[in-house]
C-alpha cells in the first residue's frame, strides 16, 4: 500500500508538485496521467526517496520514505524514467549487483534466472548492456526492479521505447503483477494507461485535476454517446421532454446561454440515433433547437479537456 | 557497502582504467627506483618515495574522475539513491573501491624492499612507515577528488580540478614562503600535506601525522555524503 498526503515539492519559487495526496491499496494498479512537466517524475522521485518533499509525507506499507528509508526502500521496485544501467557489465552480473545492493535474501542464482524468464532477457544475459538495444535496456531496468519481488512497484514509463508486440507484453506483465503489489506507473500516453490500470490520476502543472476509475472516465467510450444541445424555452419542458425520448439515459442541463436559452448533454445508448426525435419532440413544444452537436467524448479528449482547464485557470489566476 | 566495493573493482578491472593506472604507477616507480638505488649503488629507498609523490598527486585523479560523476551523468544514481544501502554505505563503497586499486599499485614498494634485501638488509622501519604514510596521502588523495567528482558531472572537470588540487599541495611550501603574512601561512603551514609525509619517510610513526591523513579521509568522505543529502533537500 502506497499512502501519498499533502505531498508538495518547490524547487525555488516554482511548485512542481504541489499538494497532491492519494493512496493505492495493494493489488491496484495505479495509471499517472499527465503532459510532458506535469510533475510525474517528481513525485515518483520523492516516492521513491530519490529527493526529498518540501512538504507532505511518503508511506510505504507504513513505512514512512524519510524516517524509516531503510525499510521503506526495500519494498520499493523502481524504474525510473532512464533506466539505472551501469552500461560496461553484462546483464547478469548487472542484476547480482542490484541484488547484492538491495540486499535480497532469495536464492540469488535462481531468483535472478526467474525474473529473466519472466522479461524474457535470458538470451541476453552475457551481453554488455552497452550493445543492447533500447528495447532490451528498457526491459534489464524492469527485471532490476523487479528483484527481490518487491510489494510496490514505481514504473516511470515502462513502455517507452518498446516495440508494439514489447509494448503489449509488458503490459499483461504489469497487468499479472498488479494482482499482488501496489503498482503505480506513469505515461503521457492514454491508451496505454486506459488498457493497463483500475484507476487514473491525471496530473497538470503539479496538481491532480482528475482521480478516478478508469471505467467512469471512459464511460462515454464504453456504450453511451452523448449529444450537446443548445435550447430555447421553458426548462422542465425540455427536460422532461427529453427524458421521455427511448434510448436516453441522462440528461444534464449544463448552463445558460441567454436568458431564454440553456445547454444540454443528453447522453443515450449506442445503437440509437435519437436525433430526428429530439427535433420532432422540441418542434411539438415549441421550443427552437439553435445547436446540435454529436458532443461524444473520448478518453482523449476529456483528458485534454482537463488538462487545458486547468491551464486556463492558473492563466485566470496569474492575471488577478 | 560491499556489493559496491565490488562494482568499482569490477568496473576498474573491466575496463583499461586499473591497468594504465598500474602501468603508469609502476613505469615511474620502476624508473625512479632504477635511477635512485640500483644504478647508483644505493640501498636508501626514500628517493623513490619523494619522487613518487608527485606522480600520486596525478594518478589519484584519474582513479576517482569516474567515481560519482559517471553515476551522475548515466542516473544510474538514482539505483544507488533508492536502495536500501545508506548514503554512508554508498560513499564508503565508493572510496574502498578506489583505495583498493591505488593499494594494489602501492604493493611494489614492498617488492621493491624485497629486491634490496637480496643486496644488504634495508631499513625496514623507514619502508614500513613510508608506506603506511604513502597509502594514507593515497587515502586522503582519494577521499578529496572523490568529493569533487561528487559535486559534477563530467569526469574531465573532476579530473582537472583534482590535478589543480594536486598542484596545489605540490607547491604548497613555495606558495607560503611567498605569502607575506605570517598568519596566513602559519594557518596553511598546518595543512601542508608535504610536511606530514616528510615525516613518515624518516621512518618515524607519529600520532599527529596518521590524525592528520585520517581527519582529511574522514572530513571529505563526510562533505560528500552531505553533497548528495543537499542535492535531495534542495
Amino acid at each position: 500500500m502506497v499512502e501519498v498526503k499533502n505531498l508538495t515539492k518547490r524547487y525555488g519559487g516554482i511548485k512542481a508538485v504541489n499538494d497532491i495526496s492519494f493512496t493505492v491499496e495493494t493489488g491496484e494498479i495505479l495509471g499517472f496521467l499527465g503532459p510532458n512537466g506535469a510533475g510525474k517524475s517528481t513525485t515518483m522521485n520523492m516516492i521513491t526517496g530519490y529527493i526529498s518533499s518540501t512538504s507532505g509525507t511518503v508511506n510505504i506499507d507504513g513505512c514512512d520514505i524519510l524516517e524509516n528509508p531503510k525499510e521503506a526502500k526495500s519494498k520499493i521496485g523502481y524504474l525510473p524514467e532512464i533506466p539505472p544501467l551501469y552500461l560496461d557489465m553484462t546483464v547478469r552480473k548487472y542484476l547480482e549487483f542490484m541484488f547484492d545492493l538491495k540486499r535480497v535474501s532469495l536464492p540469488k542464482r535462481e531468483h535472478i534466472s526467474e525474473i529473466m524468464k519472466l522479461i524474457k532477457i535470458t538470451d541476453v544475459q552475457d551481453r554488455i548492456i552497452k550493445n543492447l538495444s533500447k528495447g532490451y535496456k528498457q526491459r534489464v531496468g524492469f527485471a532490476q526492479a523487479l528483484l527481490g519481488n518487491p510489494p510496490v512497484l514505481i514504473l516511470d514509463e515502462p513502455t517507452v521505447g518498446l516495440d508494439p508486440k514489447q509494448i503489449i507484453e509488458i503490459r499483461t506483465l504489469i497487468k499479472s503483477l498488479g494482482k499482488k503489489h501496489t503498482v503505480i506507473f506513469s505515461s503521457h500516453v492514454l491508451s496505454e494507461i486506459s488498457a493497463t490500470c483500475d484507476r487514473i490520476i491525471v496530473i497538470s502543472n503539479g496538481v491532480i485535476v482528475a482521480d478516478a476509475k478508469t471505467s467512469e472516465l471512459s464511460s462515454s467510450i464504453s456504450g453511451e454517446q452523448k449529444l450537446a444541445l443548445e435550447i430555447e424555452g421553458s426548462q422542465s419542458t425540455i427536460l422532461n421532454s427529453l427524458k421521455n425520448i427511448s434510448g436516453v439515459i441522462r440528461v444534464k442541463k449544463m448552463r445558460d446561454t441567454s436568458e431564454l436559452s440553456s445547454k444540454y448533454v443528453v447522453e443515450y445508448q449506442k445503437n440509437y440515433d435519437i436525433r430526428r426525435e429530439v427535433f420532432n419532440a422540441m418542434s411539438r413544444n415549441n421550443c427552437p433547437i439553435l445547436n446540435m452537436q454529436n458532443g461524444n467524448e473520448t478518453l482523449e479528449e476529456s483528458f485534454l479537456k482537463l488538462v487545458s482547464q486547468d491551464q486556463n485557470q492558473k492563466e485566470k489566476g496569474g492575471k488577478i | 557497502m560491499s556489493a559496491i566495493l565490488k562494482r568499482e573493482l569490477g568496473s576498474f578491472f573491466n575496463s583499461a582504467t586499473a591497468y594504465v593506472v598500474m602501468a603508469v604507477f609502476f613505469f615511474f616507480s620502476g624508473f625512479f627506483f632504477y635511477a635512485s638505488c640500483l644504478a647508483s649503488d644505493s640501498a636508501n629507498l626514500s628517493y623513490v618515495y619523494s619522487n613518487m609523490f608527485f606522480i600520486i598527486l596525478f594518478i589519484v585523479p584519474i582513479i576517482t574522475m569516474k567515481s560519482f560523476s559517471e553515476e551522475k551523468r548515466q542516473k544510474t544514481d538514482q539505483a544507488l539513491l533508492t536502495s536500501p544501502a545508506s548514503l554512508f554505505q554508498i560513499v564508503i563503497g565508493k572510496f574502498l573501491g578506489a583505495f583498493v586499486l591505488y593499494a594494489i599499485c602501492c604493493v611494489i614498494f614492498i617488492v621493491y624492499a624485497v629486491v634490496i634485501a637480496f643486496f644488504v638488509s634495508p631499513d625496514w622501519s623507514v619502508i614500513l612507515c613510508t608506506t603506511i604514510g604513502i597509502l594514507l596521502l593515497g587515502g586522503a588523495l582519494i577521499a578529496i577528488d572523490i568529493f569533487i567528482s561528487s559535486l559534477t558531472e563530467s569526469q574531465v572537470i573532476s579530473a582537472v580540478a583534482g590535478f589543480a588540487i594536486g598542484i596545489v599541495i605540490y607547491l604548497m611550501s613555495t606558495l607560503i614562503s611567498a605569502i607575506p603574512f605570517d598568519w596566513i601561512s602559519s594557518i596553511l603551514e598546518t595543512v601542508n600535506f608535504v610536511n606530514y609525509y616528510t615525516n613518515f619517510t624518516y621512518g618515524v610513526l607519529r600520532l599527529s601525522d596518521v590524525v592528520f591523513f585520517l581527519s582529511i579521509i574522514g572530513l571529505f568522505l563526510f562533505f560528500t555524503i552531505r553533497v548528495f543529502e543537499k542535492k535531495r533537500w534542495s
